[in-house]
């Protein structure tokens, strides 16, 4: 039965060669009529029996700002990998508006077409300068051909001046983001992200490890975002969950289990139960 | 304009240059125009070594290209250095003609031999210069081009990428080695007679590759050079730091990798198709995993990531080799294997990083490709 | 060494003989008779002495009805005594026909053939088959069935049936019947015909096929036509499937023989991520252990083995140890460098055998009990020293497997390479862990090098060949995994062996290569991979 189980993967011809699938058109405009940016319907990871993600079913709004709570396993960061297309669910749906099917995407293509994504740990090209990280994350064509012979021009210099400057990295230009302290490779990160004008940004514990200053600056930072973005956050510091969310979810054991605003979830008895049996 | 953009800092590279121009106008000199009994008569015999010593430096840079900055580390990069020496050899073999043992007008010596009645069809254009030069460029370039698209697709990466280029090269010196693939087997290719209607035996022809070989090494930096210092070489290097990053960032890192991998292998067949006229054979040893994987070994000795580390690491390696092989056999493979050790552990980056190591104190060395996940936890700056 | 052994045997010989002679005096004396009236005026009496000569049932009588049939038997022309000759360049030399005693040397001119023709030949040859066929020693019944297949006629049923009615052995039975049936197929009664065609549907005795083909280009009736082709048939499915088995079991043998490289690599690569180049030499080093310990040893050879594969683990592991803590301990979370460093090694290691042992292949001895091999049917035989090592494949698999799995260096080796920080946070000594683990991996090389040594030959560069194939092994078969190891291992030896018939050995190893690659298109983790968050990183 489980080499059936495993003989069938092996001839999904999807998940095979997945280059023999037709391609679906790209279609830039992304259509958000309804309401939704995000859907995720049904989704399903299993990792050897164990479900990471068990039929989840979330939508993210236009211009929301959205946190996402849950205890260790519930699923936060493999909920983030099946949206980038890191991680491929086993079933379900997930959609970028109401056209563009991510699942068939390519991490690639799913960055360039609007979404961008914070790690959990902060990387930043170390070898490179501050400057270099952001120039590297402009928006725009991305061949190789096209950089190989690319120039900054004076408006694009204007942009990473001004996400510098939101930032707070300006003085930091030309020195290796490697020397970094540890917030402000967080910064840069989503400064980073910035600079890929994202639609959607999804941001994995941005202020863990932060001083309680700079945790209080991303927070302002990232509210400033919403309206224009949509940001998801995943975030284990309830504190600062609180400073930013409008709407939080609770996710456990691969399922939304209380959505609302956070007096409400804080104070539904699953998500205490959950807590507290931690 | 361009060129101070390019050399801004890059004062390594201008010495090399500088030295690579210095020998083009001495050497020649030194062989044609200074007569045999002058000790300063340069003998036609080091005028080779040398042609080889740069071809080699060509190869190193090529390697050093896609190692030192995209973190590929290739252990079948010799396969197109060989590939590359094939192509000339086909054509320097289809040069002898009639001259051959058998004085066959069409066939080479092998074939007549094998009782063969007419030439493989991918024997065909070889007569003429122009396509064995386009095939030294294209077989390489194509070959990287089909593995690279295969491997780099599937995310095969760090020491697997490896050792799948080490299995590429050591199935092609299986093939090579067999009589019947057409190129000489055990023997390869060899006894050619001339190139372009010069005779390889003449000290003009052997000064005239030499040259070849100098102009094909400084073009060559310079185009890396060109690569590295754009925005291509940037996110190249980003690839090599933090892949997955770069992937979320927008770049497809599959493209990224193949093309430079395939203008890279296309750099080794040129060093090849140079090489081979110069020491006047090809044979399926070139193909070996050893052969390899010693050029790895001139690279980090060298300062990998660094270009002209590379070339200079590959000259002055084979330049011990010649000297040891010569004085000591028995010493230089100990000599290689320690060297493979001691570099590793005690000169990460290379001679060239040894003086410069003192020089930007605040740049972290160079990473390996590791799986993303671990970058950041195990190495870096002084903020991790 | 040889000459002292042969003397030693004719020695042994001699005495056995002077044993026999005291009991067999009498018959000896009859015996002598008869071979004296081999030489009779008339070809009538000479038929006769060669009947009285096989009815002794002597043991020589066979060595001289052989001679007769051969135009060896001559006789003295001074004492008419009856002789075997060798034929030399000048002259015979002799041997006492009845006795088997060396006469010496003579020229050509004093001994004369005794004739024989057709007639006696037809003769000779009854008497040396129902000789054969008589003897005691099953074996050399079956033996002489077996030579005969191939110049059964319809003359000999007689023959063949007495001997079948007085056959124990069920073997050399079945063998006689088929004999039988082989000449009857040569029979002018059809019905005959194809009674024997039908006891020989699927008889895959080589020279029952060749018969049928032979009988198929003659043969006018049709039915008879018919039978011979499906009888044919048949048997060319049997050698099919036979043939199937054999390729099966090189491929198997193949695959323990990578299987044992691997499983070494599956530790050290698998559960620790430490790529080690020097894998190979490790191999080779167990090798030339193997080699050492039989020159320490020249008079126990058939015990050399059981010492040289704890030695060679020893030694293997050792290295392993040595070039742990020396080398790789400093080059952990380096993958790329660990490759370069290790492959520095294994350059080491090879250039240390050349200087210190020889630059040249060295003759490992296989014992008595690992030569030989185990027939199974005419067409299909297992050579022991493939099938040993097969076994001892398995067994070296189960052992790995239980230390890891019940041991507490098991569980700590497991513990540090899923957590290294948290390992150690617990107590565990990860750098002996470490140092442990690698010993164990290497010192499995080691023993691989052992068996490797019955197999192939054994010389500084012999690891280079495994190291890549033990990759791709690991690599394919996901890992981490040692049953991966263990499935990648045989399945990529039996494909190897089904490939090589039509493509060669050199493509086959290619096809496999392409395979490989194409394989990790499809899932990079191997056959079996660990699956996990944790595992995608």
């Amino acid at each position: 039965m489980k080499t059936l189980d495993r003989l069938r993967e092996h001839l999904r011809r999807d998940r095979v060669f997945d280059f023999m699938l037709p391609k679906v058109v790209f279609s830039p405009a992304l259509d958000t009529r309804h309401g939704p940016i995000l859907y995720l319907e049904g989704v399903t990871v299993s990792f050897d029996g164990f479900k990471a993600l068990n039929e989840l079913t979330l939508y993210i709004d236009d211009g929301e700002l959205r946190c996402i709570i849950g205890p260790n396993g519930a699923g936060k960061t493999t909920m983030m990998d099946v949206i980038t297309g890191k991680t491929r669910p086993d079933s379900g749906s997930v959609y970028f508006g109401q056209r563009i099917d991510l699942l068939r995407l390519s991490e690639t293509e799913i960055a360039q077409g609007g979404i961008g994504r914070k790690f959990q740990k902060p990387t930043v090209f170390e070898q490179h300068t501050v400057f270099e990280n952001l120039e590297l994350s402009l928006a725009g064509p991305k061949g190789v051909w096209h950089t190989l012979f690319a120039r900054l021009t004076p408006a694009q210099r204007e942009r990473i001046d001004e996400v510098l400057e939101i930032i707070g990295l300006t003085a930091q230009r030309h020195r290796p983001a490697g020397v970094l302290s540890h917030g402000q490779k967080q910064w840069l990160e989503i400064g980073m992200l910035l600079m890929q004008s994202p639609r959607l940004l999804l941001v994995d514990e941005p202020v863990a490890g932060m001083t309680a200053q700079e945790t209080e600056r991303t927070a302002e930072l990232l509210t400033s975002l919403a309206g224009r973005h949509s940001v998801v956050v995943v975030e284990h510091d309830m504190e600062f969950v609180r400073t930013i969310a409008r709407k939080v979810t609770v996710l456990h054991e691969g399922r939304v289990l209380a959505e609302g605003s956070m007096d409400e979830v804080q104070n539904d008895p699953r998500v205490i139960e959950v807590y507290l049996g931690e | 304009m361009l060129l101070k953009r390019l050399y801004e800092s890059d004062r390594g590279g201008m010495i090399l240059l500088a030295a690579l121009l210095l020998a083009a106008i001495v050497v020649p000199l030194l062989n044609l125009a200074v007569p045999e009994s002058s000790p300063f008569h340069l003998s036609t015999y080091t005028v080779t070594l040398l042609g080889k010593y740069l071809c080699f430096a060509l190869l190193a840079l090529a390697l050093d290209l896609i190692w030192g900055y995209c973190g590929i580390l290739s252990l079948g990069h010799g396969a197109f250095f060989a590939l590359g020496g094939y192509a000339m050899g086909m054509y320097l073999m289809r040069q002898i003609g009639e001259r051959g043992v058998y004085g066959h007008p069409v066939l080479p010596d092998f074939m007549v031999f094998l009782n063969w009645q007419e030439l493989p069809w991918y024997w065909h254009g070889f007569d003429m210069f122009w396509f064995a030069v386009l095939m030294v460029v294209l077989v390489p370039g194509l070959l990287a081009f089909v593995f690279g698209w295969l491997a780099f697709r599937s995310r095969v990466t760090g020491v697997y990428l490896s050792i799948i280029t080490q299995a590429l090269t050591f199935a092609l010196m299986l093939a090579f080695f067999r009589n019947e693939m057409g190129f000489g087997g055990n023997n390869g290719l060899t006894d050619f007679k001339d190139i372009l209607g010069f005779s390889l035996q003449a000290d003009g022809t052997r000064v005239g590759l030499f040259l070849a070989s100098a102009i094909m090494l400084a073009l060559a930096y310079l185009a890396c050079r060109f690569i590295v210092n754009s925005r291509l070489g940037r996110v190249v290097v980003a690839i090599r730091d933090a892949e997955d990053r770069t992937r979320f960032v927008g770049y497809k890192v599959e493209r990224f990798k193949l093309w430079l991998f395939v203008f890279s292998a296309v750099l080794a067949g040129i060093a090849g198709a140079l090489y081979v006229p110069q020491v006047g054979i090809i044979n399926p040893s070139e193909f070996s995993p050893l052969n390899s994987i010693e050029l790895v070994i001139w690279v980090a000795i060298g300062g990998r990531g660094t270009l002209y580390g590379a070339a200079l690491g590959a000259i002055l390696v084979n330049y011990a080799k010649t000297y040891f092989t010569a004085a000591l056999p028995e010493l230089w493979l100990f000599a290689l294997g320690a060297l493979f050790v001691l570099v590793t552990i005690f000169l990460p980056r290379g001679l060239v990083g040894l003086v410069q190591g003192r020089r930007k104190p605040d740049r972290p060395p160079p990473r390996d490709e590791t799986p993303s996940g671990e970058t950041p936890a195990t190495t870096g700056g002084p903020g991790a | 060494m040889i000459g002292a052994r042969t003397a030693f045997s004719s020695l042994m010989f001699g005495l056995l003989l002077l044993a026999g002679m005291g009991a067999h005096a009498l018959a000896a004396e009859d015996f002598t008779a008869a071979v004296q009236s081999l030489n009779a005026k008339n070809f009538t009496a000479k038929g006769e002495a060669i009947e009285a000569v096989a009815a002794t049932g002597h043991d020589r009588s066979v060595v001289v009805l052989r001679a007769m049939l051969d135009g060896r038997l001559y006789y003295r022309k001074k004492d008419r005594r009856v002789v075997i000759v060798e034929r030399l360049d000048k002259g015979f030399r002799l041997t006492d026909a009845a006795t088997g005693e060396t006469l010496g040397e003579v020229g050509k001119r004093k001994v004369r053939k005794i004739a024989i023709n057709n007639k006696l030949r037809k003769r000779l040859r009854a008497a040396l088959a129902r000789l054969s066929l008589a003897h005691h020693d099953p074996r050399v019944r079956h033996q002489s069935v077996t030579e005969m297949l191939a110049s059964v006629t319809p003359d000999t049923i007689p023959l063949l049936e007495s001997a079948l009615a007085r056959e124990t052995d069920e073997a050399v039975s079945e063998l006689l019947r088929t004999a039988l049936a082989l000449a009857a197929l040569a029979s002018t009664d059809r019905e005959q015909r194809l009674q024997a065609l039908r006891t020989l549907e699927g008889n895959i005795q080589p020279e029952v096929a060749n018969r049928i083909r032979r009988l198929l280009d003659k043969e006018k009736d049709g039915a008879v036509r018919a039978a011979a082709q499906r009888a044919l048939t048949a048997i060319e499915d049997k050698l099919k499937f036979y043939g199937f088995l054999e390729t099966l079991f090189f491929g198997l043998s193949l695959g323990s023989v990578l299987l044992l490289a691997a499983i070494g690599l599956a530790i050290t690569f698998g559960v620790m991520g430490v790529i080690n180049m020097a894998h190979g030499e490790l191999i080779m080093l167990g090798a030339y252990t193997t080699y050492l310990v039989q020159a320490l040893m020249p008079d126990h050879l058939e015990y050399s083995l059981l010492v040289a594969i704890p030695a060679a683990f020893l030694v293997s592991g050792l290295f392993g140890i040595a070039i742990e803590r020396g080398v790789i301990r400093f080059l952990y979370g380096r993958p790329l460098e660990t490759l370069l460093a290790t492959f520095g090694i294994s350059l080491l290691l090879q250039q240390l055998v050349r200087t210190t042992i020889s630059a040249q292949n060295v003759t490992v001895a296989n014992p008595q009990w690992m030569s030989g091999s185990l027939e199974i049917n005419p067409v299909l035989s297992l050579t022991y020293n493939r099938l040993y090592i097969l076994l001892f494949a398995l067994l070296v698999f189960i052992v790995l497997l239980l230390i890891l799995k019940k041991t507490s260096l098991g569980l700590q080796v497991r513990a540090v390479s899923q957590n290294r920080a948290m390992a150690r946070a617990i107590g565990i000594r990860s750098g002996w862990v470490d140092a442990m683990t690698f010993g164990l991996g290497s010192g499995i090389a080691g023993v691989a090098g052992v068996a490797l040594s019955q197999l192939t030959n054994v010389g500084p560069n012999m690891g280079q060949a495994y190291i890549i194939d033990s990759f791709m092994v690991v690599v394919f078969g996901g890992v981490g995994n040692l049953w991966g190891t263990l499935v990648g291992a045989f399945s990529l030896g039996v494909i190897n062996k089904f490939l090589e018939p039509w493509s060669g050995a050199v493509l086959a190893k290619i096809v496999v290569l392409v395979f490989i690659i194409l394989f990790i298109q499809k899932r990079p983790r191997g056959l079996f991979p660990q699956k996990g968050r944790s595992a995608e990183h």
